[in-house]
């Protein structure tokens, strides 16, 4: 028991005591039992507020403390480390809100909340009497990074680890690292093209000696907690031995199957052993056994005839690696909405209408046309294109209700593109609005509408069908109030971005918290946006929500900062304020276990009893509220504690006067 | 097989072919359509507002005439009809609460248990009997006989109560390509037909009508098929009203799915009421030898 309490008042300026009666306030907390001090204070949060509460604490041999004044969530660390410096645990020091819970709600009420500060302030002393002195765990760490996805996102945070002098493991579905930035023509506003800015860093990737490349492969498990993940990587069935592939590319250049390229998002034909594109890393093939001959009619076998380095292995089989991990980095990426769900605007129906990333393609050198555009249902040369932005975002009725961030853009920059390809084309944009709020980006669309004379309409399209070997686009120009239709050869579909079927799998592997479409959550939407809510995990580009490059590219380095600043110590620290279970009482039903969202409370195998995995512990108080034996406690949160607390919040209080009773 | 039939007011006045067309073919395909002992008004517009249950009560009360009668199905024609029954159907399914205010109201009536299943006949016949079935009772294939399939608004919104993909259904396609018909691609199946503005704006229908025909025809159809008696007052005879408006429009007749029905199945010409059909149809059916 705490028996010399000290309680500091503090004013918040106004916002407390413009409200609340703080000389009754002081003077009722005065004759409250075990009270030895009371303290008023303009600003306890200010240095002079700070060192008259460190000063009193000393002078009046004070063994615990209170400060009333905002949420525990602003100040509760600035006093706790007063404590600290004293020499006094830290966990006997309680903050009452009187400022969220009282002063503010209540500022039309004044007498009213005076008195419920009072209950809030004697409340908190009934809990700092039973408080009991806490200390925090202290555990190792494997300082090791996993980054999981090797698009732009993954390749910078993987870069900014290793360049801080520890081990990374950069993983990718694929067979080369790269993402959907390596499918993209030329990047806004500055059209460069991602050959050259991205694959001086898939370069340094590879040479990197502190990175160790997994593509082609995925997570198959991931146990353990924050510093102490072991992680299985199921590294794919390849068929190539790329230890002794020298990369040549014969066997790609000689495969007779040809199913259709899906880093060309099907516009043309790839072969069935294949690497992603001409610059992959590492550009060792894979085959592809679905469309392999040999695989599917026990025929062909060219490629191992022609390797020169008999790197051809059928007899591959996938491998199970176990790695252990300190922190993980999700960098899993994004799709896009399948267009088929697009129906009005004839999406799947005509080889015409095409997906922002299949534009894409047939914009780009590397692509099935060698960078000439033309539409792939006759490969002529589109006299006319028909952008669509938001096709499936900002669409709650039907679709997705957000905004996908970067097709404004993306849309600009497809159509200057266009406008320079095909000098006589014309191409048509039809918004909801141009979001165009970037370093440079403003300017970039005002030179497409202006300099390149692209069709800029402010209206949505009802319908696209097709009339003769013509697509007609019929819409609305909202800002003459008539309707559009416009007879072109192609029409390109800004459509949705989703999250990757990669992060969905991740998802439901890790228990990660998504929003409802399955973006991963950050931990607090503005302070801490590159963490993920479970410890340990941190977030870098659209894995989270749709961005731009330089948004990714900031965010990914942000996270990688994140793990560099947890690999700095020698050992992990756990808040103490979490549950316990106490072995006598628990019944071994197990209801704590499947209330826990962080897979930190599980009945031990032998004895059935539950047991609570301290690092792993966010200190929610779900199993505790679960526990039908109450076998399960928060520390500091007791039920002595929440009863006697609940006791004095329902006493009356009428017999304190304020100032404002008259 | 005894069906309950819900006909709704416009097939007892200029919709008559649609009707007689139906429970001719309908007999054809061994489905006995047994009009409600009892029913009313279907409440002609399904009321968006959340706060007004008074506009749901035409609707349910048909649909506990239904129950009434003994059926846990009931089949409709007529689009409006079907859109009105179902979406209400569906909210009783979806608010308990709203549906006991109902009954309370409704006092005098038994109380309407929300089990009874609301169809437009054409998914009837696709779920009930199939359309391979259909092919198999086909005596009078349309052969040669280039079909634009129209479904308007109300078979196909909400998503709720759609009869198939909302924008490109084919459900109707697939019972005519049974029936030996020519389906063309005809993108405007969901387009708009004006409705109601054919009361107080005409100008509005007729350019629609001068549209929607004038486009199935460059699309190569010899006819125009629907199942809405609102959009074929507005397809149909406000084509006497456009041939006025756009000299060069060019008519083409519009026919309910169930009239080509009737003749594929062998029925009677009699039953298919073609004489309320403002163009008539008879000519382009007797060219493709359909019809002697």
């Amino acid at each position: 028991m705490n028996k010399r309490i000290g309680v500091f008042i503090c004013h918040c300026g106004l916002n407390i005591a413009g409200t609340v009666d703080v000389d009754a306030l002081r003077e009722a907390v005065g004759k409250i039992r075990n009270v030895v001090y009371v303290k008023n204070y303009i600003f306890l949060c200010s240095q002079p507020g700070q060192e008259m509460v460190s000063d009193a604490v000393k002078e009046h041999k004070l063994d615990g403390f209170i400060v009333a004044n905002c949420s525990p969530t602003l100040h509760e660390k600035t006093f706790r480390t007063i404590a600290i410096k004293l020499g006094m645990n830290p966990y006997l020091v309680e903050v009452a809100n009187i400022r969220e819970q009282s002063s503010w709600p209540h500022s039309k009420q004044p007498d009213y909340a005076t008195k419920k500060a009072l209950k809030i302030i004697k409340g908190t002393i009934k809990k700092l009497e039973r408080n009991i002195e806490l200390y925090t765990q202290r555990v190792g760490l494997t300082k090791r990074a996993l980054v999981i996805g090797g698009g732009i996102a993954g390749i910078q945070a993987a870069l900014d680890i290793a360049d801080g002098g520890y081990e990374v493991l950069l993983l990718d579905r694929k067979q080369s690292i790269g993402g959907h930035m390596a499918q993209i023509s030329e990047t806004f506003p500055t059209l460069d093209c991602p050959q050259c800015i991205m694959t001086p860093k898939m370069t340094e990737v590879a040479q990197h000696p502190n990175i160790k490349l997994y593509t082609y492969s995925e997570v198959e498990e991931i146990s353990g907690f924050i510093g102490n993940f072991t992680v299985k990587l199921r590294q794919k069935a390849r068929y190539v031995d790329w230890d002794k592939c020298t990369g040549c590319g014969e066997c790609i250049a000689k495969c007779p199957s040809k199913p259709l390229s899906e880093f060309n998002r099907n516009l043309c034909k790839g072969t069935a052993i294949y690497r992603d594109f001409e610059q992959a890393v590492p550009s060792y093939p894979v085959i592809n056994k679905e469309a392999c001959l040999y695989f599917q009619k026990g025929v062909c076998r060219v490629c191992e005839k022609v390797c020169p380095a008999a790197a051809i292995n059928y007899e591959d089989k996938d491998i199970i690696k176990e790695e252990k991990i300190g922190a993980i980095i999700i960098a899993t990426g994004y799709d896009l909405m399948p267009i088929q769900a697009l129906g009005e605007y004839g999406a799947g129906k005509y080889k015409d209408v095409v997906d922002g990333m299949q534009f894409e393609r047939l914009l780009a050198s590397t692509g099935p046309y060698a960078g000439n555009v033309k539409r792939p249902s006759d490969q002529k040369v589109p006299e006319s294109v028909v952008f669509i932005q938001c096709a499936g975002s900002r669409d709650p009725e039907t679709h997705y209700p957000y905004c996908s961030k970067i097709c404004c853009m993306y849309t600009a920059k497809q159509a200057l593109l266009y406008k320079h390809n095909v000098h006589h084309g014309k191409a048509y944009i039809f918004y909801i609005d141009i979001r165009s709020n970037g370093k440079g980006y403003e300017e970039f669309v005002q030179r497409v509408q202006e300099e390149e004379g692209v069709v800029y309409i402010r209206g949505k399209v009802s319908k696209v069908f097709k009339r003769g070997d013509k697509l007609v686009v019929w819409g609305a120009d909202t800002l003459t109030g008539q309707t559009v239709e416009i007879e072109t050869d192609l029409v390109v579909l800004a459509s949705a971005m989703i999250p990757s079927t990669g992060s969905l799998n991740l998802a439901s592997k890790t228990r990660l918290a998504t929003d409802k479409f399955g973006w991963f959550s950050e931990a607090h939407p503005k302070l801490r946006p590159v963490e993920s809510v479970t410890g340990g995990y941190f977030l870098a580009g659209t894995a989270q929500a749709p961005r731009d490059i330089p948004e990714t590219v900031a965010q990914a380095s942000g996270a990688a900062s994140k793990v560099l600043a947890l690999f700095s110590n020698e050992y992990i620290e756990s808040d103490p304020v979490i549950a316990q279970v106490d072995p006598e009482i628990c019944n071994r039903c197990g209801y704590c276990e499947s209330v826990c969202a962080y897979g930190a409370v599980k009945l031990n195998p032998k004895t059935r009893i539950a047991e609570v995995n301290e690092v792993l512990c966010e200190g929610c108080g779900a199993c505790a509220a679960t526990c039908p034996s109450g076998a399960i406690s928060h520390r500091n949160n007791s039920r002595k504690q929440i009863f006697d607390m609940i006791s004095v919040a329902t006493e009356n209080y009428d017999q304190i006067t304020t100032k404002f009773d008259k | 097989m005894e069906v309950s039939y819900f006909p709704g007011c416009t097939l007892k006045q200029t919709a008559r072919n649609f009707e007689i067309s139906a429970i001719s073919s309908c007999k054809l395909l061994g489905l006995d359509l047994t009009e409600l002992s009892r029913w009313n008004c279907c409440g002609t517009v399904y009321s968006l507002s959340t706060d007004d249950s008074m506009h749901h009560l035409a609707p349910i009360r048909n649909l506990i005439r239904v129950q009434e009668d003994g059926f846990k199905e009931v089949v409709t024609l007529c689009s409006m009809c079907y859109n009105t029954l179902k979406q209400a159907n569906e909210l009783m399914k979806k608010e308990p609460d709203r549906l006991k205010k109902m009954n309370d109201f409704m006092y005098r009536e038994e109380d309407y248990i929300p089990d009874v299943e609301v169809y437009h006949l054409v998914t009837y016949i696709k779920e009930r009997l199939g359309y391979e079935k259909v092919r198999e009772l086909v005596k009078q294939p349309l052969t040669g006989l280039k079909v634009a399939v129209y479904y308007g608004c109300l078979l196909l919104r909400p998503d709720s109560i759609k009869l198939d993909d909302r924008e490109n259904p084919m459900i109707m396609e697939d019972l005519l390509t049974a029936l030996g018909a020519e389906i063309i691609d005809y993108p405007f199946s969901n387009e708009c037909c004006g409705s109601y503005h054919t009361l107080g704006q005409k100008e509005i229908v007729l350019n629609r009508t001068n549209k929607l025909i004038t486009e199935a025809r460059r699309d190569g159809a010899d006819v125009l098929v629907l199942s809405c008696p609102e959009c074929d007052f507005n397809l149909d005879h406000r084509q006497k009203d456009t041939l006025e408006k756009y000299p060069n429009f060019q008519t083409m007749p519009v026919l309910y799915f169930t009239q080509l029905l009737n003749i594929a199945l062998g029925g009677n010409l009699e039953d298919c009421g073609f004489e309320l059909n403002y163009i008539d149809p008879l000519p382009v059916l007797r060219e493709k030898g359909i019809i002697k």
